[in-house]
């Protein structure tokens, strides 16, 4: 009676050394399987940009004779939009992290009047459908001429990742132990040169998660870019495959290889950083 | 004279913040000083938020089109675009597309990722791998992954159909048949769901103490009974959080179904959200487009209030 009340907890406590190798075999084979259903689409994605003509009955389930034409046309027509991308993604991260490490260490550290509310809003800003921004900001930005501009798409895109940057970084900033800055306050700095050189180099990480969603979130930007321009003046990638899907497709070669290039970042980043992509999933969620 | 303020300011930084009474300038100057860090980006929010929200009511009540642009006009006609919007026979349609597309949505991407994330759990060769590699989706441009799925979903040659023909099933138009349109695009959109949700609810998993499976253990309490009784009180914080966000994401889809079927055929998938931007963006008539756009936003309050509010309910009692 006592032996077995003993052992059952040892039991649930270490089921791994209990379940026997092939078990734990059998659910690795099932996790491929899972996977393998979850990423098809992104395998069939590289798998047609690399087959020429994709379109007519042709493709096959696997490229046994690879071709780089649907590339070659993809980097012709989409080279600049991919260009303008880059510039609208980093440019977005620039000016978010201006405005936003500032604000998250203030609601962070500092309990004044109108913090909490200003929070509330921050949460309430993550449920305005996109849609109404830009509904209002396109009459806004064609009185001051930021239609179909570089810095129009920055700004508005900027405006989507604020409020998200400064509820994640904030999250850190709250663990920062105050005797850090109050022993700078000390000697002598005053908010900003603690915030400098203090707050900013420990919330390295936060900073940097946050710098990545940003990165992220300007570069799969679609609804933005497809309300605020009405020229091709200035045309992020995300515009240059919804043309081509807009349209009665022929040939997915191109198609799919620009998609396979709008996707490198995303593919890149998860590779480099993934423990920034979790913890900024996380993140996303402690809201 | 200003660097003694500073070093004042700096000291009283704390004690301040405690609701000390200091010499009033200083006080001031270091109230100032701390607002500066946030006023930047309450401008900011109240420029690209607080405006646009404002602009859009005011819109609302306008009759607001092309030609205001050019003669800057934009006559008040009251409710005229609410009733308009309300009347017409694609709003009936618009509501119950979108009531279909977030909790046909939503319920399966919970479930399957409660599923995956409960498989997770077991750890196995390989599992921390395809768990990262199970975000991958979830970070490509949606509009990336919208075409890869009409590709997929094409009637002549999508990925899809030739699997299904591979059984002796005939071609079937996933996106050009009007009863299959919404079917097609909520799968999509599971599809996009699965990576966030099983994320979260992982990590809310990996929260519940191992001791109480042990204690519940001895209680006779394991699988199914254990879920039920440990499992699922420990993580229904993480549910709610989860639940929310993913309506009021669902909510505001636009990218995918405009990238899958642009809200067609026979606006078999046109929402809330898509028929704003047609109404704005394609017919130019911005007063009914900012009306579609606030029954949206007021549809995402009232579920994300009254949702809270009963989760805090449960909380409590």
């Amino acid at each position: 009676m006592t032996t077995s009340i003993q052992a059952a907890p040892a039991h649930v406590a270490l089921p791994r050394r209990h379940r026997s190798r092939t078990g734990a075999l059998a659910m690795t084979v099932l996790g491929v399987l899972f996977l393998a259903v979850m990423i098809f689409p992104v395998y069939w994605m590289v798998n047609s940009s690399l087959q020429a003509n994709a379109g007519a009955a042709t493709t096959t389930w696997f490229p046994f004779q690879p071709t780089f034409e649907g590339y070659v046309v993809a980097f012709q027509q989409q080279i600049q939009n991919f260009l303008s991308s880059m510039v609208i993604s980093l440019g977005t991260v620039v000016v978010t992290l201006l405005f936003a490490t500032p604000a998250a260490y203030g609601l962070a550290r500092f309990r004044m009047r109108g913090t909490r509310a200003f929070l509330l809003v921050l949460l309430i800003t993550q449920m305005i459908p996109t849609i109404v921004i830009a509904n209002a900001l396109y009459t806004l930005f064609n009185d001051v001429n930021l239609l179909n501009t570089y810095w129009g798409l920055i700004l508005a895109d900027s405006a989507a990742q604020i409020p998200f940057s400064i509820l994640l970084m904030r999250a850190f900033m709250e663990s920062i132990p105050p005797s850090l800055v109050e022993a700078a306050l000390v000697d002598g700095a005053n908010n900003f040169r603690a915030f400098i050189s203090i707050v900013i180099p420990i919330s390295r990480n936060a900073i940097v998660t946050a710098a990545l969603f940003t990165f992220l979130g300007a570069w799969g930007d679609f609804l933005i870019a497809l309300t605020l321009t009405s020229t091709t003046a200035v045309r992020p990638i995300t515009l240059g495959i919804y043309n081509y899907i807009g349209s009665n497709v022929t040939d997915w070669a191109p198609v799919m290889a620009t998609a396979v290039l709008a996707s490198l970042p995303a593919a890149v980043l998860l590779v480099v950083a993934q423990k920034y992509i979790a913890a900024g999933a996380l993140g996303g969620a402690v809201k | 004279m200003s660097a003694s303020v500073e070093a004042a300011v700096g000291k009283r930084a704390p004690t301040v913040a405690a609701g000390h009474p200091g010499r009033p300038r200083a006080r001031l100057a270091a109230t100032a000083s701390r607002w500066l860090f946030i006023a930047p980006a309450v401008a900011y929010v109240a420029v690209f938020f607080g405006y646009p929200v404002v602009k859009n009511i005011v819109m609302s009540f306008q009759d607001y089109t092309t030609r205001t642009f050019f003669t800057g006009e934009a006559p008040w006609v009251g409710f005229a675009n609410y009733a308009a919007t309300f009347r017409s026979s694609l709003f009936t349609t618009t509501v119950v597309n979108t009531a279909l597309f977030t909790i046909g949505s939503i319920v399966a991407q919970f479930l399957i990722g409660l599923g995956l994330a409960l498989f997770f759990r077991r750890h196995f060769p390989l599992s921390g791998f395809l768990r990262g590699l199970l975000l991958l989706p979830w970070l490509l441009p949606l509009i990336a992954s919208s075409a890869v799925w009409k590709w997929i979903l094409d009637q002549d040659s999508g990925a899809l159909n030739q699997l299904l023909g591979l059984f002796g099933t005939p071609p079937v138009p996933w996106l050009v048949s009007p009863d299959l349109a919404l079917i097609a695009v909520i799968g999509v959109n599971i599809w996009l769901g699965i990576p966030f949700n099983t994320t979260i609810l992982y990590s809310g998993l990996q929260s519940v103490p191992q001791e109480l499976y042990e204690a519940a253990a001895l209680d006779g309490a394991v699988g199914a009974r254990a879920f039920r009784y440990i499992t699922w009180p420990s993580i229904r914080s993480v549910v709610s959080v989860v639940i929310v966000l993913g309506v009021v994401y669902t909510l505001k889809v636009v990218d995918i179904i405009l990238g899958l079927t642009g809200g067609g055929p026979a606006n078999s998938t046109q929402t809330l959200a898509t028929n704003a931007y047609h109404q704005s963006f394609v017919n130019f008539q911005f007063g009914q487009g900012a009306a579609v756009s606030n029954v949206l936003i007021v549809v995402s309050f009232v579920f994300a209030v009254v949702y809270i509010s009963i989760s805090r309910k449960a909380v409590d009692e």
